[in-house]
C-alpha cells in the first residue's frame, strides 16, 4: 500500500514543483485582493463621515453631485461643533467619567488580581471564576434594576451615577487579564523579594506593577475605550443634556428637528471618536494585546 | 559568594526558634491582606452585578401600578409579566428578531474574520502590521458614533450606498424603510463593527499554530484544504468556539446599533431584546415588565457563558 502511494506520489512531486510557485503567487494575489476589498468596505463609513463633515450644507443637500467627492472643503462644521458649548460640556463629562472610571478600575483590579494570582486563600479560585462570569454579563441584562438602584440613590442625570455603574463594564475584564499577567510572573521573583524582607505592598508596587506594565497599559486602554464608548447606561440614566457624555449626547442632542445638520453631526461624531482612535494609533500593540488577552491568557 | 553563604547559615538557624510563631501570624496576616485587597472587587461584583440581578428578578414579578420610587404600592402579580409577554405578538417578534440577528451576524462575523485572518497570515510579515492596523478601525470607533455614519449612508434620499448601486444600474434600496432591509442593515452594521475583532482573535490563534505541523503536513502531501481541515481548524477549535460564543452573548445583548439605526422601527419589527426592554422599561416606564424582558436573555446567555468558561478553563489547562 505504501509502495503504491509512493508511486503515485513521485510524478505528483514533479508536477507540483512547477505549479508551487504559481500556486503561491495566486494565493498572495487572493490575499491582497481580499484585504484591499475588506479595507475599502471597513474604512468607507469613517471616510464618508469625514467627507461629509468637510462639506457645506449646500453641497451635502445637492443631489446632483457625487456624494463621495468633495468640491470645496470647509471647516465650518468643525468650527460650529467646537464652538457649541453643549458639545464641549459633553466632552468634559466624558473626560470626567472616563478618568474616574479608569483610575477606579485600575486600582480595584490590580489589587484584586494581585491577591487572586499570588495569595491563594479560601475561595480565591471561585472568585476568579466569578470575575470571569461577571465579565460575560452584558450591560443590557441589568440596566433596568440598576436604573432603579441609581434612581434610589438620587444619582440619575448625574455623572456620578455613571461613575458608579461603569466599573461593572470594566473591572471584571481588567481583573481577569491582570490575573493572567501576574500569574505569568515567575514565582522566584517574589520569593526573592520575600527573602529580602519586602512587604506585600512593596512587592506589588516595586515588582509586580513594573514587571506587568504591558498588562497594565493594555487594561488601562481597555477601561478607557469601554467607558468612552459606553452607551446603554448613559442612555438610560441621563436625560438632561448638561450631564450627558459624548456618545449619547451626539446621538440624541445633535440629531434633532426635521432638517438634520448632517455635516455637524458627522463632525461631532468624528471628534467624539477621536480620543480612542488616537490611543489606538499610538498604542496599537498594547490595544491588540488587551483585546486578545481575554481568551489567550488568564 | 562563599563568605556570604557561611554567614547566612548561622542567621537562618538562629531565626529558626521564633519561626513557627511568626509564620503563623504571617499566614493570618496574609489572608486578611488578601481579603482587603479583593474587597473593592467584591463590592463591585456583589453590589453592582449580584444585587441588581436578584433585584431584577424581584422587579420582574411586580406590576406597573406605581412606577415612582419607594411608593410602596407595587402589587405582586407573581409571574404576570411573563404571562403577558408570552401572549404578546410583539414579544415573540422580538425573540425571533433577536435570534435571527445574533445568529446571522455572528456567523458572518466569524466567516469574514476567519477569511481575513487567513489572508493576513499569508502575506509577508512586514506588511501585516499596516493592514491589521487599517482593518481594526471599525472596532476602535465607538459603535454608537460609527452607526451614525451608517445611518447617514442609509438615508432614504441622500444614501451614498444607493448612489454607488445606481452606477451599476441597481435600483435604490429602501435600507431602513422596509422591515427585511432594515433587519439586513442592522446585521450589516453589526458585522462591519464586529468582524475585525474575530480577525484579530483568529490571527493570534493562527500565529500560535506551530510551523512544524504544516511542514509535516506538507511532507505528507497535504493539499491546502487538508492543511486547513486537519491542522489549522483542530488547533484553533477552542479559540473559535470561545470567540463565537462570546460574540453571541455580546451580539444577542446588543443595543446601540438598533437604537441609533432604526430605534426598533419600522413597526417595531427590528427590536431586539435590549432595545425592546429599553422601550418598555424606561421609555414607557413599565419598569417591571422591562426587567422581565431583559431577563429573558438570561437562559441563552447562561448557556453560552457556561461553554465559554469551559473552553477557557480547558485552554488554560492545555497551556500549563
Amino acid at each position: 500500500m505504501s509502495a503504491t502511494a509512493a508511486n503515485r506520489g513521485i510524478p505528483g512531486i514533479y508536477h507540483k514543483a512547477g505549479s508551487l510557485r504559481a500556486e503561491r503567487r495566486w494565493a498572495l494575489w487572493t490575499a491582497y485582493i481580499s484585504l484591499i476589498i475588506a479595507c475599502i468596505i471597513f474604512l468607507a463609513p469613517p471616510v464618508y463621515m469625514l467627507l461629509t463633515s468637510l462639506k457645506s450644507n449646500a453641497e451635502i443637500s445637492d443631489l446632483t453631485l457625487n456624494p463621495w467627492l468633495i468640491r470645496s472643503p470647509t471647516l465650518e462644521n468643525y468650527e460650529a461643533i467646537l464652538g457649541n458649548p453643549i458639545f464641549i460640556r459633553f466632552f468634559i463629562n466624558s473626560a470626567i467619567v472616563t478618568t474616574c472610571v479608569v483610575v477606579l478600575t485600575m486600582v480595584i483590579s490590580v489589587l484584586a488580581a494581585f491577591a487572586l494570582a499570588r495569595m491563594r486563600f479560601w475561595g480565591s479560585q471561585v472568585l476568579a471564576t466569578g470575575v470571569f462570569l461577571t465579565y460575560l454579563v452584558p450591560d443590557t441584562l441589568l440596566f433596568i434594576p440598576l436604573y432603579q438602584i441609581v434612581g434610589g440613590l438620587g444619582l440619575l442625570n448625574s455623572v456620578w451615577g455613571l461613575i458608579l455603574v461603569y466599573p461593572t463594564l470594566t473591572v471584571p475584564f481588567c481583573t481577569w487579564i491582570m490575573i493572567g499577567y501576574f500569574a505569568s510572573i515567575p514565582k522566584e521573583l517574589d520569593e526573592a523579594a520575600l527573602i529580602d524582607g519586602a512587604s506585600w505592598s512593596q512587592m506589588l508596587l516595586k515588582i509586580f506593577v513594573p514587571v506587568a506594565m504591558p498588562g497594565i497599559i493594555a487594561a488601562t486602554i481597555f477601561a478607557f475605550t469601554v467607558s468612552w464608548a459606553a452607551f446603554v447606561y448613559p442612555t438610560a440614566f441621563v436625560t438632561t443634556a448638561e450631564s450627558m457624555p459624548l456618545t449619547i449626547g451626539v446621538v440624541s442632542q445633535l440629531v434633532r428637528g426635521d432638517t438634520f445638520a448632517w455635516g455637524q453631526i458627522m463632525a461631532g461624531a468624528l471628534s467624539a471618536a477621536l480620543p480612542p482612535v488616537i490611543i489606538y494609533a499610538f498604542l496599537m500593540d498594547y490595544y491588540i494585546a488587551g483585546l486578545t488577552a481575554g481568551a489567550t491568557k488568564g | 559568594m562563599a563568605a556570604d553563604g557561611t554567614l547566612a547559615v548561622p542567621t537562618a538557624a538562629g531565626a529558626g526558634s521564633g519561626r513557627a510563631n511568626t509564620l503563623q501570624r504571617f499566614a493570618r496576616r496574609r489572608s486578611t491582606i488578601a481579603f482587603l485587597m479583593t474587597l473593592p472587587l467584591l463590592v463591585v461584583v456583589v453590589g453592582l452585578v449580584g444585587y441588581p440581578a436578584a433585584y431584577g428578578i424581584y422587579l420582574s414579578t411586580l406590576n406597573r401600578r406605581m412606577t415612582g420610587f419607594m411608593e410602596g404600592d407595587w402589587l405582586p402579580t407573581g409571574l404576570g409579566n411573563f404571562e403577558i409577554l408570552f401572549d404578546s405578538d410583539t414579544f415573540w417578534m422580538v425573540v425571533w428578531q433577536s435570534c435571527i440577528f445574533a445568529i446571522t451576524a455572528v456567523l458572518l462575523k466569524a466567516l469574514i474574520g476567519f477569511w481575513l485572518a487567513h489572508m493576513l497570515h499569508h502575506i509577508p510579515t512586514k506588511g501585516q502590521r499596516k493592514w491589521r492596523g487599517m482593518l481594526l478601525v471599525p472596532w476602535v470607533i465607538p459603535p454608537a458614533l460609527s452607526t451614525l455614519g451608517w445611518w447617514w449612508m442609509f438615508d432614504p434620499s441622500y444614501s451614498s450606498i444607493n448612489w454607488i448601486l445606481n452606477i451599476f444600474a441597481v435600483p435604490a434600496v429602501p435600507w431602513l424603510g422596509e422591515p427585511w432591509w432594515a433587519r439586513a442593515s442592522v446585521i450589516i452594521v453589526n458585522v462591519w463593527y464586529g468582524a475585525p475583532f474575530f480577525m484579530i482573535m483568529y490571527l493570534a490563534a493562527l500565529k500560535s499554530v506551530p510551523e512544524q505541523l504544516y511542514e509535516a503536513a506538507a511532507i505528507d502531501g497535504a493539499t491546502s484544504w487538508q492543511r486547513l481541515r486537519y491542522v489549522t481548524l483542530p488547533m484553533m477549535a477552542n479559540i473559535i468556539s470561545i470567540t463565537v460564543l462570546f460574540s453571541l452573548i455580546v451580539t444577542f445583548a446588543n443595543y446601540d446599533i438598533v437604537r441609533v439605526l432604526t430605534n426598533g422601527g419600522p413597526r417595531d419589527l427590528t427590536h431586539v431584546f435590549a432595545s425592546y426592554a429599553f422601550q418598555v422599561g424606561i421609555l414607557s416606564s413599565n419598569i417591571p415588565r422591562g426587567a422581565a424582558v431583559s431577563l429573558f436573555m438570561f437562559p441563552i446567555l447562561a448557556v453560552c457563558a457556561f461553554f465559554v468558561l469551559r473552553g477557557v478553563t480547558r485552554r488554560n489547562k492545555e497551556q500549563m
